[in-house]
């Protein structure tokens, strides 16, 4: 194969993208390290297909720098940058087949065994057998394969994935992140890609950009993200979070005291995102313990009491509990299916209970609800 | 094969209704028949109109006049060595078809190419404009607008003038009653069944084919040669076929802008059948451009390979 173009950052510097008035991405930097899975994460219409479609070339910054290593790409055309994409709907080109697709790009840059490379390129997607046939004889996830391999044949330098399992249905959908996550260890190019799944980037991705409105709301590793959100956004975006508003009383040690509606709880200092004394607490459902109104729990644990089951699903793996706290603020809990009790009826009295370790607080000033999908998102091209 | 499964669909439904057991029995023939049914305006419309006229064609190839008989009576009389006669006295006429037709096809791609390609791509909200201008020609008569291009072609008109000025045309020179005006007016006359066909298929390209060559380092003109034409294929065969098939007919463009050495076969047939009332020449040569046409068009769909993608 080509050689990798290894060593070679992707950066961004103040990219603003404009379509008229409204501001697509606004003033956003960013650096992706060579080597790495990038995963650009938000709702459609949150800037991530832009940003990415400027990284390619298909679109042109209203204002700011994309830089890969040194090479200032900003304004090149896609056909000269060491960049190469798989696009949401894989465009293959329907008139040529698998063979010559993966081909296209090397045969436009004049490269030498192209055989070897494509046939290489296919077993590692594991299409080996299908080189004859034309895009329209295979299924989606084949077609999803042989737009990889038709990216990584050429080794670019960074590559670029459009939602690429969004066509995909679930099951196939888990085993191509899988699959993908060990192709690119495996080749070791920079992945960036591009989904609104909030599951799919934290399964595959090292590094996330959580992004909103054109700008990067938070960016990290999953379990960062998950466990420290910065913004209630993030905080609702992956995964789910109970918030509640919260009074800060003072500080003991590393704690942080807090006042909920009478009651006391603390929050470590360390996982405090704002300096302001009205605060949102939160934590997560998997977290929180399901004990009797009056259970003991150990001294220095978070509780609230006084909570009524509302509504009790089962799931199998859990049961997802709605719990109503005195405030008539609804709290949702994850219990773990240990085969210990039964479902909780709704009525049932409960007290809630976690350790303080595990709640974060964020700025007192932020919707509690920002970022929350009501429903599974309709992706969007 | 759908029509096969609807059928199927519905004796599964018919099964699960247990209440009337005869009127499933009625249902079940009467949808298995209806396909059949649908079939049978087009197919008795065909059989009488084109079937029937066809073998009359023929048939009338193989008559003869008996001797003695009035004018424009003939019967049959087997007699093959009719295509060999007629041929051999208008084989200059089948070659002159056969090349005013390919040069206007392939003047009228030229043309249409571009166009269309702007039409799909590049006219933003103009498209709807364009496309009205492109069949506007049609709400005006074929023949009206083959006479306006002798006024346009006269000797006297802009044309001429403009190119005996450029000296491109001698001072004694003309255009019109020549080959060239034969062949400009074939182009004319049949450019909206080149321009459509190829707007269609350019305008079913997804963009982000294109925008797939570019990222597989394709510049412009290798995105157009190696994706863009090749999907458009389907555009420029249908539109080379509805231009060549009337064009190799054709003898109005002949008859109005041409002169004495630019008959083509039309112009024969037509002379045959209507003024010398010679039935058996006119249906031999009816016969053998059908059978001209048929192969070629046959060779040239093999050739471009474009059966999928139509």
């Amino acid at each position: 194969m080509v050689e990798a173009t290894g060593g070679r950052d992707l950066r961004l510097e103040h990219v603003t993208k404009r379509f008229g008035t409204f501001a697509a991405v606004d003033d956003l930097s960013l650096t992706i390290p060579s080597g790495s899975f990038f995963a650009l994460l938000g709702p459609s219409g949150c800037g991530k297909t832009t940003t990415l479609r400027m990284v390619a070339g298909l679109e042109e910054p209203t204002a700011g720098t994309i830089h890969i290593g040194t090479d200032d790409v900003t304004y090149a055309k896609p056909y000269k940058r060491p960049v190469n994409t798989v696009f949401q709907s894989y465009a293959l080109f329907p008139h040529l087949d698998i063979f010559e697709n993966v081909a296209f790009g090397l045969r436009r840059r004049g490269a030498k065994q192209i055989k070897q490379e494509v046939e290489k390129a296919l077993e590692l997607v594991e299409l080996g057998g299908l080189a004859k046939r034309k895009p329209a004889q295979l299924s989606g996830g084949q077609q999803q394969r042989v737009a990889l391999a038709r990216a990584i044949v050429n080794r670019p330098a960074v590559l670029l994935l459009d939602e690429p399992l969004g066509a995909l249905d679930l099951k196939l959908r888990r085993q191509m992140q899988i699959e993908l996550k060990r192709i690119q260890t495996e080749v070791g190019l920079t992945f960036v890609h591009v989904t609104h799944d909030q599951e799919e980037a934290m399964t595959m991705a090292d590094t996330i950009a959580v992004m909103n409105s054109g700008h990067i709301e938070q960016l990290g590793n999953p379990t960062q993200l998950y466990e420290s959100p910065n913004t209630a956004y993030v905080a609702n975006f992956l995964g789910q979070s109970n918030l509640i508003r919260a009074t800060v009383v003072g500080t003991s040690g590393d704690d942080l005291l807090l006042d909920v509606h009478g009651s006391r709880l603390a929050a470590p200092v360390s996982r405090r995102a704002s300096g302001d004394k009205e605060l949102l607490i939160g934590v997560r459902p998997e977290k929180i313990h399901l004990g009797a109104p009056d259970e003991v729990v150990p001294d220095n644990h978070n509780v609230l009491r006084d909570g009524v089951v509302t509504d009790a699903s089962f799931t199998g793996v859990s049961t997802q509990y709605l719990v109503r706290l005195p405030w008539d603020q609804e709290v949702m809990v994850f219990v773990q299916n240990l085969g210990v009790g039964g479902v909780l009826v709704p009525g049932t009295k409960v007290s809630l209970s976690w350790n303080p370790a595990h709640t974060f607080a964020l700025d007192g000033s932020e919707d509690a609800l920002a970022g929350v999908q009501l429903e599974e998102p309709v992706s969007v091209g | 094969m759908t029509v096969a499964q609807g059928i199927g669909v519905g004796e599964r439904q018919v099964a699960g209704d247990q209440g009337e057991p005869s009127a499933p029995e009625v249902s079940r023939r009467g949808r298995r028949l209806t396909p059949y049914l649908l079939l049978l305006p087009g197919l008795g419309w065909l059989l009488l109109f084109f079937i029937v006229p066809i073998a009359t064609l023929f048939s009338t190839s193989t008559q003869t006049r008996p001797p003695g008989s009035e004018i424009g009576v003939y019967v049959q009389t087997f007699r093959w060595a009719n295509y060999v006669d007629s041929l051999s006295e208008y084989t200059t006429q089948f070659g002159r078809s056969f090349l005013y037709a390919f040069l206007a096809t392939g003047l009228a791609l030229a043309i249409s190419y571009p166009l269309a390609y702007a039409i799909a791509f590049k006219s933003g909200r103009w498209r709807n404009l364009l496309l009205v201008l492109v069949i506007a020609p049609f709400f005006t008569s074929f023949l009206l607008r083959t006479i306006a291009w002798k006024q346009i072609l006269a000797d006297d008109a802009w044309v001429a003038d403009g190119l005996r000025r450029l000296h491109l045309l001698s001072q004694s020179g003309h255009i019109i009653n020549s080959p060239t005006a034969v062949v400009l007016g074939i182009t004319y006359n049949f450019l909206p069944f080149m321009i459509l066909p190829i707007y269609a298929s350019l305008e079913r390209v997804d963009p982000r084919f294109m925008e797939a060559a570019g990222d597989l380092y394709s510049n412009g003109i290798t995105t157009f040669r190696k994706v863009t034409f090749p999907l458009s294929m389907p555009g420029v065969v249908a539109g080379t076929l509805l231009t060549f098939i009337p064009a190799a007919g054709d003898y109005v463009n002949s008859a109005l802008l041409g002169n004495r050495n630019t008959t083509m076969v039309g112009n024969a047939i037509d002379s045959r059948f209507l003024r010398v009332v010679d039935y058996p020449t006119a249906a031999v040569l009816s016969v053998t451009l059908m059978a001209a046409i048929l192969l070629l068009v046959g060779l040239y769909i093999r050739r471009s390979g474009t059966e999928e993608l139509v």
